[in-house]
C-alpha cells in the first residue's frame, strides 16, 4: 500500500467533523419523526439489497461519567448484550449470530452507538433484540467481573501500540481534567471503583427515548419502520430531565514536550492542542484550512513537504476533531528517531506559513472541489448513511444539512482560511507528545 | 489509507486493503471480509436466484469481458443501484514474482506509480479534485490502483492510468526520497510491532523455498540496495497490457467506458510474454518453532499450518472451520479461552486460501495479564483435537452458512468491494471462478470440515512463533 492515513480520516471526519458532505448532485431523502416519548426517528428507504441497518445513538457518552468512575459509560455500554430480563448474553449471541446478523454496541466520548446490520426476513427478530439490549439488560454480576477483565487486559495490550501511548499522553495533557483527556474505557484504577449499582443507575439515568435517536436504513417502506419501531420502542418510558452541565474543556496549558522512552526505531510524534466544538461556525473555515495543511492526504501541504520532498514519513496527517464540548487539532506522524526533531522543524514551518501567507487559488479550489464532491464516495453503504445520520441529528445540523454543506464550504474564501489559522492554530500552546527511544532522538 | 491502526480496543480500522497490514490483528476482519466478497457474483452469473429471492439487484447487474488485441482484458461491470463508479488496474507484479535480495521491489514500484510522468506529475490531486479517492495495493501475487469517483470522472481514470502504463520517470531523486518512506512504512508496521515482525518471522520459517517466504514490503537490508534501474526494468518488464487487466464497476455506460479505454490503451504495445515457472515447496515433515523477543506488554502465539487454495475442494471446509473456531462470540475460541475460561484477552484462526499458491491456516492469541503463554498454546490445540475427535455440531455448520450467505449480501452494498472480488478471482486464474465458492461452501459437512482438521492442522505441518516480551535490558 501506498498509503496515507486516508480512510481513517475520512472516518474520523465522518464521525466526528462531518466535513464530508454532499455534491449537489446527490441527497438522501429522510424521514424523520419524534415519538410520543421523545425517540427522534429517523428513515431512509434504501431498496437496493435485501437487508437493514440500524443505529441507535444515545446521549449517554463518557463525558457525563464521574471522573473516579471513568470507562462506566463505556462498561454500560458493552454490557448491553450481557443478558437482558428475556435472555442470558448466549441467547442473545446465538439468536443475532445465527441467523448472519451482526449486533454491537460501543462506548463514545458525546454518545453511545448500537448497531444492527440484518437481512430484511430476519427484522423482526433483529428488533426485538435491538430494544430488549437497550431496555431491558440486567447487568449480571459475572459478566461484569468478567469484561473488566478483558478490557483490563486490552489497556495492558494498547500499550504495545506506540500510536496509543502517544495519543493517550496527549489527550491527558491538553484536556487538562476534562473527559475528552481520559480514555473512554477508563483506567484500571478507574475501572477497579465500579459497581454493578453504578452501572444500573447510568443505564436508568441515560438511557432514555427523548436522548435517543434511531436511524433506520434500507429495505423497509417508512410506514414500515414507523410501525415496527413503535411496536418495539413505544414501551420505552421518558424518563426525568437528567443532563449535568459538561463544561468545555480548558483552553489547555499547552507548550510542554513529553518524552516516553521507549524500544522503538521510529518516534511516534503528536503535536497539538485544544481546537472548536462542533458547532462553531468556523467549522466550515476551518475545515478547508486542515485539508490544505494536513487533511488531504496526498493533496496536503504536509503530505507534501514531510513524506514526498524529505521521505521522513510514510504518513502525516493533521485533524480538527470536533465534538459536542469541544475538541482538539493534532498533526500525527512517526518518524525514525534520528529525524524527528528535523521532521518537526519542518512541521513548524508549515504551521507558521498558513498563519502568516494567504493560500493560493488553486489550493483553495483543490479544497472545497474535493470536500464537496466526495460526499457520495463517503456514505456508500446503508451503514454509512446510518450512522451519519445519527450524528448529524445529535449535532443539530438539520437534516438539509446534505443540500446546504456545499455552500458552506464554496463561501469559504481566502481570507477567512487566514483567519481561522491564526485565530485556531496557536503556536505558543502547542502541546508535542513523543513516543520513541530517548537516546536516538537528538534534543529532546 | 493503508494503515491500519486501531483507535479503540476493539475497533480496527475498516479498511479493506490489508495487503501489507499487520496481518495479526486483522486475521479475523480479514478472513471474514474475504469470504464475504467472494461470493458477490454468484446470483448473477449462476441464476440461483432462489436462494435469494428479494435481490432485486441481481437481475439488473450485468458483467461484460473483452480482451484488447493487445492482450488487455477489460471486465467491465454495470450496476444501475451503485451511486459510485469504481476503475482498477490489475498487474500481475506482486512479491512472488521477486529475485533474491531484491524483496520489496512490487511495492517500492506501486509507490513510485504516483510520482509523475512526463504529462502528469500529480496523479493523486487530480483524481482529488473531482472529489475522488485513489490509492493501490500490493499482495504477494499482484499490484492494484484504483479510483473511487463518479461515473462521468472516469474517462480521467482511464487516462492517467493509460499514461502510467507507458510513460513513468521514475526520477533517481524521488526513488530516494520514496525509499526512505517506504523503509519508514517497514518500522511502522514491522520492526516497531512485535506481533507484525512475528508474523514476517512465521512465514519466513514455514516456507523455505517459494517466494512466499519474504514479506511483501521486503526485507530492509534488500530495500536499501534496490536501484533505479532495477525498478525500471521490472516496470518495464510487467506493466504492459497482456500482463494486466481492468475492472470497471458502477453505474456505468458499458459501450461507452470500453470506447475510451479501446483509445487509451488500445495503441500500446505488448510486452514480452512474461513466463512463470512453478515453484513448488517441499513438504514439511516435523514442527518448526521461531522466538522473538521484543520489549513488549503481553506475549503472543501465532501457529501457522501449510495449507491449499481455493483450487483444492479442502478449502470449503476449510473456511467454515475457521468461521467456527473465530467468528463471533459464538465462536469456539472465543466462547471458550475469552469467556469461559478468561486465560486470552483475544484469539482468532485465520485462512489465506485466495492466492495463486497454497499459504497458511492460522490460530492466535494474546493471553490474559499474569496467563502463560504455554497454557494458551495447548488450549488452542485442544480445541483443534476436539474438532477432530467429534467434529462440529450441524448447527454450527449451519450457522456458519447463514453468516457466509448473508454476508454476501451486505458487501454488495459496496461496488469497490464488487469490483475487487472479480479482480481477486481473475488473479487466481476466472474471475467466474467466484461463482464456485458458494456452492462449495454449501457442500461442505461436519465430516468435511473434521476430516480437514485431521489432514492439515497437525504437529507435523504447523510453523509456530511465540513472542517473549523482554524489557529494555541494560538500559
Amino acid at each position: 500500500m501506498r498509503g496515507s492515513g486516508f480512510l481513517k480520516i475520512v472516518l474520523f471526519v465522518l464521525i466526528f467533523h462531518l466535513s464530508c458532505i454532499s455534491t449537489p448532485s446527490y441527497s438522501l431523502d429522510v424521514e424523520r419523526e419524534v415519538l410520543d416519548n421523545g425517540l427522534t426517528l429517523l428513515i431512509v428507504e434504501r431498496h437496493n439489497l435485501p437487508m437493514v441497518v440500524v443505529t441507535v445513538g444515545i446521549r449517554a457518552g463518557s463525558v457525563l461519567e464521574p471522573p473516579e468512575k471513568a470507562g462506566l459509560s463505556n462498561l454500560t455500554a458493552m454490557l448491553l448484550k450481557a443478558g437482558t430480563r428475556n435472555r442470558t448474553a448466549e441467547q442473545i449471541d446465538e439468536e443475532i449470530e445465527f441467523v448472519g446478523g451482526e449486533l454491537e454496541s460501543s462506548g463514545g466520548y458525546d454518545y453511545i452507538t448500537v448497531g444492527l446490520t440484518i437481512l430484511k426476513k430476519d427484522i423482526i427478530l433483529g428488533l426485538d433484540l435491538l430494544s430488549d439490549i437497550i431496555l431491558n439488560p440486567v447487568f449480571p454480576e459475572g459478566e461484569i467481573k468478567k469484561k473488566i477483565k478483558l478490557i483490563k487486559g486490552s489497556l495492558r495490550a494498547s500499550e504495545d501500540d506506540p500510536n496509543f501511548v502517544a495519543s493517550k499522553a496527549f489527550i491527558k495533557e491538553v484536556f487538562d481534567g476534562h473527559p475528552y483527556g481520559r480514555l473512554i474505557e477508563g483506567s484500571e484504577e478507574s475501572l477497579r471503583g465500579i459497581s454493578r449499582d453504578d452501572i444500573i443507575d447510568f443505564h436508568r439515568t441515560y438511557y432514555l427515548p427523548a436522548s435517543s435517536i434511531i436511524a433506520i436504513v434500507g429495505d423497509i417502506t417508512a410506514d414500515e419502520a414507523r410501525s415496527l419501531i413503535s411496536r418495539y420502542f413505544q414501551i420505552w418510558k421518558p424518563g426525568g430531565p437528567t443532563h449535568p452541565r459538561v463544561p468545555s474543556p480548558p483552553r489547555g496549558r499547552g507548550g510542554r514536550t513529553i518524552v516516553i522512552d521507549k524500544d522503538l526505531t521510529q518516534a511516534n510524534i503528536i503535536i497539538g492542542h485544544t481546537g472548536v466544538g462542533r458547532d462553531n461556525p468556523d467549522y466550515y473555515a476551518i475545515s478547508v484550512m486542515n485539508y490544505i495543511l494536513g487533511g488531504g492526504g496526498f493533496a496536503s501541504r504536509l503530505m507534501q513537504k514531510i513524506r514526498d520532498e524529505k521521505g521522513f514519513v510514510y504518513d502525516i496527517y493533521s485533524t480538527f476533531s470536533a465534538r459536542k464540548y469541544g475538541g482538539a487539532f493534532e498533526i500525527s506522524l512517526q518518524t525514525r528517531n534520528e529525524s524527528a526533531d528535523e521532521a518537526i522543524e519542518e512541521i513548524m514551518g508549515e504551521i507558521e506559513r498558513i498563519r502568516e501567507e494567504p493560500v493560493s487559488d488553486r489550493e483553495l479550489e483543490d479544497a472545497k472541489s474535493f470536500l464537496t464532491g466526495v460526499f457520495p464516495v463517503r456514505i456508500e453503504t446503508s451503514r454509512r448513511i446510518a450512522d451519519f445520520l445519527v450524528a448529524v441529528e445529535y449535532y443539530g445540523l438539520g437534516m438539509d444539512y446534505i443540500d446546504k454543506y456545499p455552500e458552506y464550504i464554496n463561501s469559504v474564501t481566502k481570507e477567512d482560511v487566514l483567519r481561522v489559522a491564526r485565530k485556531y492554530i496557536r503556536p505558543e500552546d502547542l502541546t508535542i507528545v513523543i513516543v520513541g527511544d530517548r537516546e536516538k532522538l537528538q534534543t529532546w | 489509507m493503508s494503515r491500519c491502526s486501531y483507535t479503540g480496543f476493539f475497533t480496527i480500522s475498516m479498511d479493506s486493503l490489508h495487503f501489507l497490514c499487520i496481518p495479526v490483528l486483522l486475521f479475523k476482519t480479514m478472513r471474514r471480509y474475504l469470504a464475504a466478497i467472494l461470493f458477490l457474483f454468484l446470483l448473477i452469473q449462476s441464476g440461483c436466484v432462489h436462494a435469494l429471492p428479494e435481490t432485486r439487484r441481481a437481475e439488473k447487474v450485468s458483467v461484460y469481458e473483452e480482451v484488447l488485441p493487445n492482450g488487455l482484458k477489460v471486465i467491465l461491470l454495470r450496476d444501475p443501484s451503485a451511486i459510485l463508479a469504481v476503475f482498477q488496474i490489475w498487474y500481475y507484479a506482486g512479491s512472488s514474482n521477486e529475485q533474491i535480495g531484491k524483496s520489496g521491489m512490487s511495492h517500492l514500484l506501486e509507490h513510485m506509480m504516483f510520482k509523475g510522468t512526463h504529462k502528469h506529475k500529480e496523479f493523486s490531486r487530480i483524481i482529488k479534485r473531482v472529489g475522488g479517492i485513489d490509492n493501490a495495493g500490493t499482495s504477494r501475487d499482484y499490484a492494484f490502483y484504483y479510483q473511487k469517483l463518479a461515473p462521468e470522472n472516469l474517462h480521467l481514470s482511464i487516462e492517467l492510468e493509460a499514461d502510467r502504463m507507458q510513460n513513468l520517470l521514475i526520477d533517481p531523486e524521488e526513488v530516494e526520497s520514496e525509499r526512505k518512506v517506504v523503509m519508514e512504512e517497514r518500522r511502522l508496521r514491522y520492526e516497531d510491532d512485535p506481533q507484525g515482525l512475528l508474523y514476517e518471522e512465521v512465514v519466513a520459517a514455514a516456507f523455505k523455498n517459494h517466494p512466499y517466504r519474504w514479506p511483501v514490503i521486503g526485507w530492509m537490508s534488500d530495500l536499501k540496495r534496490i536501484t533505479r534501474d532495477d525498478l525500471y526494468g521490472y516496470y518495464r518488464r510487467y506493466y504492459v497490457p497482456n500482463n494486466a487487466f481492468i475492472v470497471v464497476a458502477g453505474d456505468i455506460d458499458t459501450e461507452r467506458v470500453l470506447e475510451m479505454i479501446k483509445e487509451e490503451f488500445g495503441p500500446i504495445p505488448p510486452g514480452e510474454d512474461i513466463k512463470r515457472t512453478m515453484i513448488e515447496e517441499p513438504p514439511q515433515s516435523g514442527e518448526k518453532r521461531v522466538y522473538l523477543k521484543k520489549e513488549a506488554e503481553l506475549p503472543y502465539i501465532l501457529i501457522a499450518y501449510k495449507a491449499p487454495n481455493i483450487f483444492n475442494e479442502d478449502s470449503y471446509a476449510l473456511d467454515v472451520l475457521a468461521y467456527i473456531l473465530s467468528d463471533g462470540r459464538t465462536s469456539r475460541l472465543y466462547r471458550h479461552l475469552v469467556d469461559q475460561r478468561q486465560m486470552a484477552i483475544s484469539v482468532g484462526a485465520g485462512y489465506d486460501n485466495l492466492q495463486r499458491y497454497p499459504f497458511l491456516f492460522y490460530l492466535y492469541g494474546t493471553p490474559m495479564p499474569g496467563r502463560d503463554i504455554k497454557e494458551l498454546e495447548d488450549a488452542l490445540y485442544e480445541e483443534i483435537e476436539e474438532i477432530k475427535k467429534n467434529g462440529p455440531t450441524e448447527r454450527e455448520v449451519q450457522k456458519v452458512k447463514n453468516r457466509i450467505e448473508a454476508e454476501f449480501i451486505i458487501s454488495q452494498d459496496s461496488i469497490f468491494y464488487q469490483a475487487r472480488l472479480i479482480g481477486i478471482f481473475e488473479v487466481l486464474g476466472d474471475w467466474r471462478l467466484k461463482d464456485r465458492y458458494l456452492e462449495g461452501i454449501r457442500r461442505v459437512t461436519a465430516q468435511d470440515v473434521q476430516r480437514v482438521a485431521k489432514k492439515y492442522l497437525t504437529e507435523d505441518n504447523r510453523t509456530v512463533g511465540i513472542l517473549i516480551p523482554k524489557g529494555r535490558g541494560s538500559r
